[in-house]
């Protein structure tokens, strides 16, 4: 690691604390978050030559309060409330933090601030912007990157997200115990939304979009710190870390999707299994169950199989039927209909398949159409698998899975000419 | 979800319209280029000149050619490019940006993305 990876590091893990003294402090969310990135920026650019300070959260606090206090006696002066800057004015900025906001590491800090930027009033596209910036620590610039966007655009949404927060009069205080279950269901899928958006892409020109699965986990790590009891947060974040462990074989080097079945599963990531599949045990010991706990369970058979033909298909298909009660959604039984055909043949899957044919939400989905033609290849229907393949790939946005889809089709349709 | 909006008008049937309608017209547009710009669904939008030169590549080369198009009145004024969250929202842009003309809404491909099956 480079000292200025290391600097990097401890910014984003200093940041909601720091965020999180001075909101308590002054209130404002949207002004305090616009000091805080600032003086992020400036020990950004300040530490790796000058070195870490000796109370590198001090020095954040301060140069984010002097950041503040110039904002508002600007803002105080454009109102001509002169003598609200007066009293700001010159006042020691850290007189007025309590001693613990000086301590390190408030930890609830961090569950208030995932609170208020997963607030119910913002878009999903908001809320991941400012989760990302307000407790993850990263520039607008960083974020745009990762998402493909303009900065500008970027730069929108965290703005929009803050005005809707100060509309809705949302306070940095815990939401009440009869909205904190949906609050705290609100959060985790706003982090599962960041993860996928990593995990889905690959390296070179994606590096920054990839780099959101770590940003993912090392958020819900913290989550999980604080609230070690609940059964999906360690749910969700044994989700992550068996899905991540299996990227280095999703893709080969030129781009192109690998299957489950196919992949090299030597390149699996065996220190993240581990740690996964000791959390998802230990938290189905004991929480009570949900989604994010099932998903886990299944992705932990998955990547304990040794061989793709090791593996415990009957128990993924129990779990799929559990999910799938708790949880009824299109893509769990798409995912279920798989599990189906690898216990029962083929044929099965593809009558659960049928389903899903009248379902609304599923029409024009192209993973219908390539479960379809999986399933139909099992059963040796060449000319229909070829069929769904290529209806798959004409209406997937994704270009590697574009490739694959096409791909599979013309090795399908070689095989037909030759036999 | 990525999406762009291509505007096909009339230009000759446009320009047939009396000021106080374009002018109107108009106006929705800056109103929905506004709205997109507050809301962060704006990636970028551009007019388009009335000048077309088509190129085929004909022999090794590209050749000014007439083009494909000869017959056809509607040509592309002018192109959005919205981040929303899904087709439906997409659809509701398109509605004001619309008027006196036609809007194509088309995905745009991932060179990411995909699931493992």
């Amino acid at each position: 690691m480079t000292t200025d990876d290391g600097v990097e590091a401890l910014l984003r893990e200093l940041a909601p604390q720091v965020l999180g003294a001075l909101v308590r402090r002054y209130g404002r969310f949207d002004t305090c978050e616009d000091a805080v990135q600032e003086a992020l920026l400036a020990a950004a650019l300040r530490w790796p030559e000058r070195g870490v300070p000796e109370s590198p959260r001090g020095w954040l606090i301060t140069v984010a309060s002097r950041r503040l206090t110039d904002q508002l006696r600007a803002e105080s002066s454009r109102r001509r409330r002169e003598e609200t800057a007066a009293t700001l004015a010159g006042h020691d900025v850290l007189a007025g933090f309590a001693a613990d906001d000086l301590a390190p590491a408030d930890q609830d800090d961090t569950l208030a601030l995932l609170f208020l930027c997963c607030h119910p009033a913002l878009s999903a596209a908001s809320q991941v912007a400012l989760t990302l910036r307000a407790v993850g620590g990263l520039t607008t610039a960083q974020i745009a990157q990762a998402f493909l966007v303009p900065e500008a655009t970027m730069a929108q949404r965290i703005s929009r997200g803050k005005q809707s927060i100060r509309a809705a009069g949302a306070r940095f205080t815990m939401p009440p115990p009869d909205q904190r279950a949906e609050r705290l269901r609100t959060v985790l899928h706003v982090l599962y939304l960041i993860f996928n958006e990593g995990y889905t892409a690959t390296s070179g020109p994606d590096l920054h979009r990839s780099a959101l699965t770590g940003e993912a986990i090392r958020l819900t790590r913290d989550l999980r710190r604080v609230l070690p009891d609940e059964g999906e947060v360690a749910g969700l974040l044994a989700l992550m870390l068996l899905t991540d462990a299996r990227r280095p074989a999703r893709t080969l080097p030129d781009g192109s999707l690998v299957p489950l079945a196919e992949q090299d599963r030597s390149l699996w990531q065996a220190g993240s299994i581990e740690e996964g599949v000791a959390l998802i045990t230990d938290t189905l010991s004991r929480a009570p169950i949900g989604p994010y706990q099932l998903q886990a369970a299944i992705a932990a058979i998955h990547d304990e199989a040794r061989r793709a033909g090791d593996t415990d298909w009957p128990q993924i298909l129990a779990l799929y039927d559990l999910l799938e009660r708790i949880s009824p959604n299109p893509i769990i039984r798409l995912n279920r209909a798989v599990a189906i055909a690898m216990v029962r043949g083929p044929e099965a899957g593809l009558d659960l398949l049928e389903t899903l044919d009248a379902d609304a939400r599923m029409v024009g989905h192209h993973r219908l159409d390539a479960v379809r033609a999986h399933l139909l290849e099992m059963a040796g229907d060449q000319v229909a698998a070829i069929a769904s393949y290529r209806t798959a790939a004409r209406r997937t946005r994704s270009l590697p899975e574009q490739r694959y889809l096409e791909a599979r089709a013309a090795r399908l349709a070689a095989l037909d000419e030759t036999s | 979800m990525k999406y762009v909006l291509l505007i096909h008008t009339n230009p000759a049937a446009w320009d047939a319209l009396p000021k106080e309608e374009t002018d109107r017209v108009l106006g929705d547009h800056f109103a929905m280029i506004d709205e997109l710009t507050k809301s962060g669904e704006l990636i970028r939008v551009d007019g388009l000149a009335n000048e077309r030169t088509f190129v085929e590549f004909r022999g090794g080369a590209g050749v000014i050619t007439d083009g494909p198009f000869g017959e056809v009145k509607e040509q592309l004024a002018g192109v959005f490019a919205v981040d929303c969250n899904d087709l439906e929202r997409a659809i509701q842009i398109a509605g004001p940006i619309s008027q006196h003309g036609v809007v194509e809404i088309r995905p745009l491909m991932d060179a990411a993305g995909g699931e493992e099956m």
